[in-house]
């Protein structure tokens, strides 16, 4: 277990103040300045170095990402955006940095924007976290007051934070979708190419990062990268906030090493799974968006980015939603469904289309009345949307079902069965009828 | 795709503006963006109207349209794209979103959904007899460690129980202030029953905490001995430099062992190749492809090796990058224009 020294976020339960004091006593806001003069290439180097994959799901390297930013500036100011459209069901680790550690994203937002560039950051914060937002906007203030950050502040670095919010749009976590609302408009991913590092909001270089991803970077700096490095395994380096949801005993959102096994994760922070081992169902170890794993494949499974692509699932967000042997598995992916077809932007047919077509078929799935080779077909049909739309949104919404295919079939051949059987029963459908 | 439409002309008022203090508000917000961006301010806006108003009317759309020289339309298309616009109007006292996405159905919404079913209307979005309450069926609204969970308006409530949910409704209906946040003995997104992390960070051991925040619950696991032991060691965890370089050794050493001798002299350009920039350039030659010729002479297998070594995905034969090399090494760039017409990169 990773011990509390080598946590990024110390005020993660808000027992402490959040304010400008009680960070800096914490250790925020040191050496800023002395990071600023090192200059983008050290900062850059300093985040590949200590192997940061972005913490929003995707998990690609942070510094990379900084790196694609335009070495020359033609005219066009960079901007840093920063994803708090923290909307995945499962997820809500970005909330806790937000209104109990803001000061660690504020000083992140300095020190990334001066790795890219860019004099200015946009926090793009989801409608629903008020409170969050006005914290955040709180802890912003604190900042200007003090000249950390604005015009001719002390750093050197003239920065710039907006901070912007949502509207209750799942699709604006998707980047370009995110800039689209950011510029007003309705939260339509756009094509690309070209990439927001080429051509991002209002048509300028752009890079936008999670919450997570650029909070930690003051720690990373200030302990070195390799400290980072050092913790997890290789590609796959770091600490992470876990947010355990579902059927534990004490759900709870705890940071850890990178690479934990899920059975300690849950034994050490969680208090078991609810009714012990044995009850254990499934698992849907990264947000909503990926595949759920069958309990008995889970309990040894290594909680990283690799370590869950081995199951045949993926960390995502690191969002763990535990299922005990209560869950209707169905009815829980249908849910699921039925949140994609809310969430679809409607832009791309196969999504708009299809993640309604999967929801009511789900829907009938759950109630047991359907032919079993519909199944098949529901595959099929996910298959179909995968991979055929713009954004991620028709993947997303097909991962859970094949997921759920793949490893539950005999659940939903047994709830068709019981259907057939009711019915039968019940002289609905005359069993004479193969006759 | 939910499909929402503006509420009926009848319920809809005349005309919409901004109190003195909103008025004032919107200025500086608008000024946040850059000149000309001003488009970017309709979100926030259209959210104070609702604060403002409780719903979102027509005029509201159209002044908001107005402030921000943009067409009604654009205005209109947000307003019933984003979902947290309510575009009739809700409780005057309370509008209870109950999030009903899996993490919070696992913990029980169904009964809270049940609830506002019995106690406000069988309907979502349509109001009590009084008109001071109504709910509606919200998708994740990121407090899953703390489901099942409501919302109404600016503040959440977590942790629920029905019971504790009916008294909740009722305490809504009578005007009183309603605890927010966790509604069991519980700090945020801590565990239920004390915090097993965070306990031995110097500045908060000399700190004392607040009763519902015991160090460690029966359940919850002590430090181990070994956790205990290191603490007074090192600051700060920092493995071995050689450990990490014979790390970092054996990862090179697979991503990159050459497949190709590099040719002796001078190194061509790789980068005039539509499709290669200056990482690839640099992977290719840890390859050992550092002149026009070797890629122009690239056999089928050996692309097919140099694509599966850096996830390429096709590029080599979908830019054509043989045929581009080829013209390269022919004649330079002079060559690259005669055969493809334009400048190369």
């Amino acid at each position: 277990m990773l011990t509390d020294k080598d946590r990024i976020f110390t005020n993660l339960y808000g027992f402490e103040d959040w304010g400008l004091e009680g960070a800096q006593k914490r250790g925020a806001w040191s050496q800023t300045k002395s990071f600023i003069d090192k200059g983008r290439d050290w900062i850059t180097e300093e985040v590949k170095g200590s192997g940061l994959r972005g913490r929003g799901g995707a998990g690609f390297p942070t510094g990379l990402k900084w790196s694609f930013m335009p070495k020359q500036n033609d005219g066009r100011p960079h901007y840093l955006v920063v994803n708090a459209d923290e909307s995945e069901p499962g997820t809500c680790k970005d909330r806790e940095i937000m209104r109990h550690d803001p000061h660690h994203l504020v000083e992140g937002c300095l020190l990334a924007g001066r790795a890219m560039d860019a004099h200015a950051a946009y926090i793009y914060v989801r409608g629903e976290f008020v409170r969050e937002r006005e914290r955040l906007q709180a802890a912003v203030d604190q900042a200007y007051e003090a000249k950390l950050i604005g015009k001719n502040n002390v750093h050197g670095w003239d920065f710039d934070i907006i901070v912007h919010h949502g509207a209750g749009a799942y699709i604006c976590g998707e980047e370009t979708a995110l800039l689209e609302s950011l510029e007003g408009k309705k939260g339509q991913p756009r094509l690309k190419p070209p990439f927001p590092a080429g051509m991002g909001l209002y048509g300028s270089p752009t890079t936008v990062n999670n919450v997570e991803s650029i909070a930690v970077v003051p720690e990373i700096l200030r302990r070195g990268g390799s400290w980072f490095a050092g913790l997890g395994r290789e590609n796959n380096t770091g600490s992470k906030l876990f947010c355990v949801s579902g059927h534990v005993n004490q759900p709870a959102t705890f940071e850890e090493e990178m690479g934990i096994s899920f059975g300690e994760l849950i034994d050490k922070h969680c208090g078991g799974i609810r009714g012990g081992w044995d009850n254990l169902l499934a698992v849907i170890p990264g947000g909503s968006s990926v595949p759920c794993v069958p309990g008995d494949k889970m309990r040894d499974a290594i909680m990283d980015f690799d370590g869950l692509k081995e199951v045949g699932s993926s960390l995502g967000t690191a969002a763990v939603i535990v299922m005990d042997k209560s869950t209707d598995i169905i009815a829980a992916i249908a849910r699921l469904s039925y949140f994609y077809k809310h969430e679809s932007c409607g832009q791309c047919t196969p999504c708009r289309e299809g993640t309604g077509w999967m929801y009511r078929v789900m829907e009938r799935m759950v109630r047991g009345e359907a032919q079993k080779r519909e199944i098949d077909m529901l595959f099929e049909v996910t298959k179909q949307v995968e991979g055929h739309t713009i954004c991620a949104l028709g993947d997303a919404a097909a991962w859970p079902i094949q997921g759920l295919i793949r490893n539950f079939r005999p659940e939903i051949e047994a709830r068709i069965d019981q259907y057939t059987h009711n019915a039968k029963a019940e002289g609905a459908v005359p069993s004479v009828a193969a006759e | 795709m939910s499909v929402r439409r503006l509420a009926e002309d009848k319920v809809q008022p005349q005309e919409f503006a901004f109190n003195a203090d909103n008025k004032k508000w919107a200025k500086q917000t608008i000024a946040k963006y850059p000149k000309g961006r001003q488009q970017s301010a309709v979100i926030p806006l259209l959210m104070r109207a609702q604060d403002q108003d409780g719903w979102v009317t027509k005029a509201a759309i159209e002044h908001v349209a107005d402030m921000l020289e943009m067409p009604y339309i654009r205005v209109l298309e947000v307003a019933t794209f984003y979902t947290q616009f309510q575009l009739k109007p809700v409780g005057t006292k309370a509008h209870i979103q109950v999030c009903g996405t899996t993490p919070c159905m696992l913990r029980g919404s169904e009964d809270l959904i049940k609830v506002c079913k019995s106690k406000i209307n069988e309907k979502p979005f349509e109001t009590n007899e009084s008109g001071t309450l109504s709910w509606e069926e919200v998708e994740c609204l990121g407090a899953c460690v703390n489901a099942p969970m409501a919302m109404v308006f600016k503040d959440t409530y977590e942790d629920l129980t029905p019971e504790r949910f009916e008294e909740m409704i009722d305490e809504f209906e009578a005007g009183k202030d309603v605890k927010t946040g966790p509604q069991i003995n519980r700090q945020f997104a801590a565990p239920e029953g004390g915090h097993v992390t965070l306990t031995d960070v110097p500045a908060k051991a000399t700190k004392a905490r607040k009763p519902a925040a015991k160090p460690a619950s029966n359940t919850a696991p002590k430090p181990t001995a070994k956790q205990k032991a290191e603490e007074p060691g090192a600051k700060v965890k920092t493995p071995s430099k050689t450990a990490k370089k014979a790390a970092a050794k054996a990862d090179d050493a697979e991503m990159k062992t050459p497949l190709f001798e590099a040719p002796e002299g001078q190194k061509d350009d790789l980068k005039l190749i539509s499709g290669v920039g200056p990482v690839l350039e640099g992977k290719l030659n840890d390859l050992g492809i550092t002149t026009y010729q070797q890629v122009a002479k690239l056999t089928k297998k050996q692309i097919a090796e140099v694509d599966d070594r850096l996830s390429f995905k096709g590029r080599i034969e979908r830019d054509d990058w043989k045929a581009q090399a080829k013209a390269l090494a022919k004649g330079g760039a002079d060559e690259y224009r005669k055969v493809f017409g334009k400048d190369p990169r």
